[in-house]
C-alpha cells in the first residue's frame, strides 16, 4: 500500500511537523485573539479515552466532499452530514461538493483560513490536491484524508478510504467459486472509469484473484462512466461481443442499472453478475433474486460517517474504542464484503440510494 | 479554407434576391435517375462508402457477429438517441447557430421526468413533462440568441451549466428508476415492429420529418438563408429573429424526444444523462457535411455521421479494444472524414 512505502522516519517526522504546526496555530491564535481552544492532538497529553457518544470538547470540522452527481458520492455526502449532526459537540463546516481540482482547493483554503480544528478531504484527485493537504498540515489542521489518497503521507493525518484492489480480489474469489467447478468457464468484465486509477486497481485485483482459478478465462473488458447511461450501452455492446458467458463483474452498481436493462433487452440469462459498491437498488435486486444480479461487493459510503468519527476523535484528542493505541491510525482501509443471498439482510441497512 | 468559401459560393443556399418561398431548388431534371444523380451530394455517396468500408472491416474482424440482425437493430438502437439530437443540432448550426446545451438539457428533462411525481402519471406523463423541459430550455435558447443579442455559444453555455445545476438538484444527485412497466416494455423486443426497435422507428421519424422541414418548407429555406447570409436574408424580407427562435425550438424539442428515448433505454433518470452529447452531435454533424459557420448542411449527412461513429463503437467493442484507444481512434476519424469531405467537395467545385 502507497502509505506504508515510505519508510520508518516518517512518524518522528510527522510528530516534528505536528508540534512545529501546533506551535505556528498557538502563534496565529494569540495573535489574532481568536477564541477557538488550542488543540491537543501531540502524543500522549490526551487521556487516551475512547471516541464516544457522550459530549467531549467542541470540535469544528470541515469537509470538503465531492461533488454529488453519483449515487455512492451522493451517499458520501449524506454519511457525513449526518453522521455530524448526530453528535451534539461538532460543528459541521461543508462546502459546496465540488469535482473540480481547482475549486476544490479554493475550498479547502478557506476552510484553513476559518480555521477549522480538523478536515476531511475526499479530493476529487488525490495528486493534485497534496499541496494543499500540505498547507493544512502546516497550518496545524490535522487532515483526514477520504477516500483518494494523497500522494504524499505529510499531506494527511489519518487516511480512510476504500479498498480497490481488494474490491476486485472478493469479486475475482466470489465467482471464482461459484464457476470452479465448470469446465473452460468465461468471465466478462464491465470496468468503471478507465481513467480513474481506482478501475485499474479494482482490474488488477480480479484478474489476481481469478489466477487461482485456471478453468476461467475472462474473455472481454469493457469500460464504462459509471453513469446509468453508460452501462447500458457498454453492456449492450458486451453482450453483442460475447454470445455466451457464464459470469460477469460490474465495477459499479449505479452503472449497473443500466447494465441490467441491456441484459433485459437483450433477454440474455445464462450467466450471473457480481456488482459493486452496495446500492439500496442492488442489494434488493440479490434479496429478491429475480434477476441475474446475485451479488455485490461492497464500497461502503459509511467510510465518510467514520471520517467523521476519527475527526471528533483527532480534535477531541481521544482513541478509538477497541483498539488498545492512544492514537487514531495512520490508515485504515475498509474491507470489500460480498454481499450474496445469504447475508443480504445484515447489510441492506447500508445501500444508499 | 479556400475550399470552404468556394464550395459555399458555388452553392449557394437559396439565390440572392430570391423569394423565400422560391420552390425551384433543386433543380428539376429530364429524367427520373438524372434527378436523382442531380440531387445526390457527392459528400452523401462518400459517407455512404466510409460506412460500407466500415462494414467490411467489422465483417473481416468479427465475421460472426458483425452482420448479424440483432447486432445491426443494436447500431441502429445506439445510433438513435444521439441521432435525434443531432437532427436538432443540424438545423441550429445550419441556421448559423450552436448549441452547447443540447447533453444538458437532456439531462435536465430526463431527471425531471423521472422525478415528476415519482412517476404516478405512467408513461404519457414522463413524455410530457421530459418534451415540455427541453422546449422551455430551447425556448430560453432562443430568445438569448435572437432577441437578447447574445452569441450563441455563450448563451447555451449557459444554459449548459444551468440546467446540469438544475438536474443535480432535482435528482439530489441520486439515480431515479422509472417503474412503468409501459414505459420499460417499450425497450423489449415485444415491442419491435416488424422486427424494429420503437427507438429506432422513433428516430426514422425525426429524421422524416427534418428532412421534409429542411427541404420542403418556407422555413427550412430561411433557416439556410439566415445561416448563410444574414444580412441578405434580411433585406429579403425574413424575420431572421424569429427563425433562429424556432431553431432553438427544434433542437429544444428533439432533445426532448431523446431524453424520453433514454429514459425507455436505461429505466432511469440521471443527472450524468447526455454526457457530451453536444461534442458528439457537433462532430456528427461536421462529419455528415454541415458547416459550422451555417449555411450548409444535410440531415441524411448528419445521420450518416451519426451511424459511423455508432459503428465504429460497436466494431470497436466487438473486438474488445480499450477505451483509451477507442477515443483516439475517434479523434483521427473525425479528422480524416473532414479531410476527406474538404477533397470531395473541392473536387466537386
Amino acid at each position: 500500500m502507497l502509505e506504508n512505502v515510505s519508510g520508518s522516519a516518517r512518524p518522528a517526522r510527522r510528530g516534528f511537523l505536528l508540534g512545529a504546526a501546533a506551535l505556528g496555530a498557538g502563534g496565529m491564535l494569540s495573535a489574532c485573539t481568536s477564541n477557538e481552544l488550542p488543540q491537543s492532538t501531540s502524543a500522549g497529553a490526551a487521556p487516551a479515552a475512547n471516541a464516544s457518544s457522550t459530549p467531549g470538547k467542541h470540535v469544528t470540522i470541515g469537509f470538503a466532499g465531492p461533488l454529488a452527481d453519483h449515487g455512492w458520492l451522493n451517499a458520501i455526502n449524506v454519511n457525513a452530514t449526518e453522521r455530524a449532526a448526530s453528535y451534539e459537540d461538532v460543528t459541521f463546516e461543508t462546502t459546496e461538493g465540488s469535482n473540480d481540482t481547482a475549486q476544490q482547493i479554493g475550498q479547502v483554503e478557506t476552510l484553513i483560513n476559518k480555521q477549522v480544528d480538523v478536515l476531511i478531504i475526499l479530493p476529487a484527485d488525490g495528486k493534485a490536491l497534496t499541496q494543499v493537504g500540505l498547507r493544512a498540515m502546516e497550518a496545524g489542521i490535522p487532515v483526514i484524508n477520504l477516500d483518494r489518497i494523497f500522494d504524499s503521507p505529510q499531506a494527511y493525518r489519518t487516511w480512510i478510504g476504500g479498498d480497490n484492489y481488494g474490491m476486485g480480489l472478493n469479486a475475482g474469489r466470489y465467482i471464482g467459486e461459484q464457476l470452479k467447478d465448470k469446465p473452460e468457464a468465461t468471465v466478462v468484465e464491465l470496468a468503471g472509469l478507465d481513467n480513474l486509477e481506482l478501475t485499474q486497481q479494482r482490474t488488477r485485483g480480479f484478474d489476481d484473484a481469478l489466477k487461482n482459478y485456471p478453468n476461467i478465462r475472462k474473455v472481454a473488458r469493457q469500460a464504462a462512466d459509471f453513469t446509468v447511461e453508460s452501462g447500458q450501452a457498454k453492456m449492450a455492446q458486451l453482450l453483442q461481443a460475447v454470445p455466451r458467458f457464464d459470469a460477469i463483474w460490474n465495477h459499479d452498481d449505479d452503472q449497473g442499472i443500466g447494465a441490467e436493462r441491456a441484459i433485459a433487452q437483450a433477454g440474455r440469462d445464462e450467466f450471473f453478475m457480481v456488482g459493486g459498491a452496495g446500492s439500496l437498488h442492488a442489494m434488493e435486486a440479490i434479496q429478491a433474486d429475480n434477476t441475474v444480479l446475485k451479488a455485490t461487493v461492497l464500497y461502503p459510503p459509511t467510510m465518510a460517517a467514520s471520517a467523521v468519527d476519527l475527526a471528533r476523535a483527532l480534535g477531541q484528542g481521544t482513541g478509538v474504542s477497541g483498539l488498545a493505541e492512544h492514537e487514531i491510525p495512520t490508515s485504515l482501509a475498509l474491507y470489500s464484503a460480498v454481499v450474496s443471498k445469504e447475508n443480504v439482510a445484515d447489510y441492506i441497512a447500508t445501500g444508499f440510494v | 479554407m479556400t475550399s470552404d468559401t468556394a464550395s459555399k459560393t458555388v452553392r449557394p443556399p437559396r439565390p440572392e434576391g430570391g423569394d423565400p418561398g422560391d420552390r425551384s431548388r433543386p433543380r428539376p431534371s429530364a429524367t427520373p435517375l438524372a434527378a436523382l444523380t442531380a440531387r445526390l451530394d457527392l459528400r452523401i455517396v462518400t459517407l455512404l462508402g466510409v460506412l460500407a468500408a466500415l462494414a467490411v472491416v467489422g465483417v473481416v474482424t468479427r465475421p460472426e457477429q458483425f452482420f448479424t440482425t440483432d447486432n445491426l437493430v443494436l447500431i441502429l438502437t445506439q445510433s438513435s438517441i444521439i441521432g435525434v439530437v443531432t437532427v436538432g443540432m443540424t438545423f441550429v448550426m445550419i441556421g448559423g447557430g450552436i448549441d452547447l446545451s443540447v447533453g444538458a438539457i437532456v439531462a435536465l428533462a430526463t431527471v425531471w421526468a423521472t422525478t415528476v411525481a415519482t412517476q404516478q402519471y405512467g408513461l404519457f406523463g414522463v413524455a410530457f413533462t421530459a418534451v415540455v423541459v427541453a422546449l422551455v430550455c430551447g425556448l430560453i435558447n432562443g430568445l438569448l440568441v435572437s432577441y437578447g443579442r447574445m452569441v450563441p455559444f455563450i448563451a447555451t453555455l449557459a444554459m449548459l451549466a444551468s440546467a446540469r445545476g438544475m438536474a443535480l438538484q432535482i435528482s439530489g444527485g441520486t439515480t431515479q428508476v422509472v417503474d412503468i412497466p409501459a414505459l420499460l416494455e417499450l425497450g423489449y423486443r415485444e415491442s419491435y415492429v416488424l422486427g424494429i426497435p420503437p427507438l429506432v422507428l422513433i428516430f426514422g421519424a425525426v429524421t422524416a420529418i427534418g428532412w421534409l422541414v429542411l427541404n420542403r418548407t418556407t422555413f427550412g429555406r430561411r433557416a439556410f438563408a439566415v445561416g448563410g447570409n444574414p444580412e441578405a436574408a434580411r433585406l429579403a424580407g425574413i424575420r431572421i429573429e424569429r427563425t433562429r427562435l424556432a431553431l432553438y425550438l427544434i433542437s429544444g424539442l428533439c432533445c426532448g424526444i431523446a431524453a424520453f428515448m433514454l429514459i425507455v433505454l436505461t429505466g432511469s433518470g440521471q443527472n450524468t444523462n447526455g454526457n457530451l452529447y453536444e461534442l458528439d452531435a457537433i462532430a456528427a454533424a461536421i462529419i455528415g457535411g454541415t458547416l459550422l459557420s451555417g449555411g450548409r448542411g444535410t440531415i441524411v449527412g448528419s445521420v450518416l455521421g451519426v451511424l459511423i461513429f455508432t459503428t465504429i463503437t460497436n466494431i470497436f467493442a466487438l473486438n474488445n479494444l480499450q477505451t483509451d484507444v477507442q477515443q483516439i481512434a475517434r479523434g483521427i476519424i473525425i479528422v480524416a472524414a473532414v479531410l476527406i469531405q474538404r477533397r470531395t467537395a473541392r473536387g466537386k467545385a
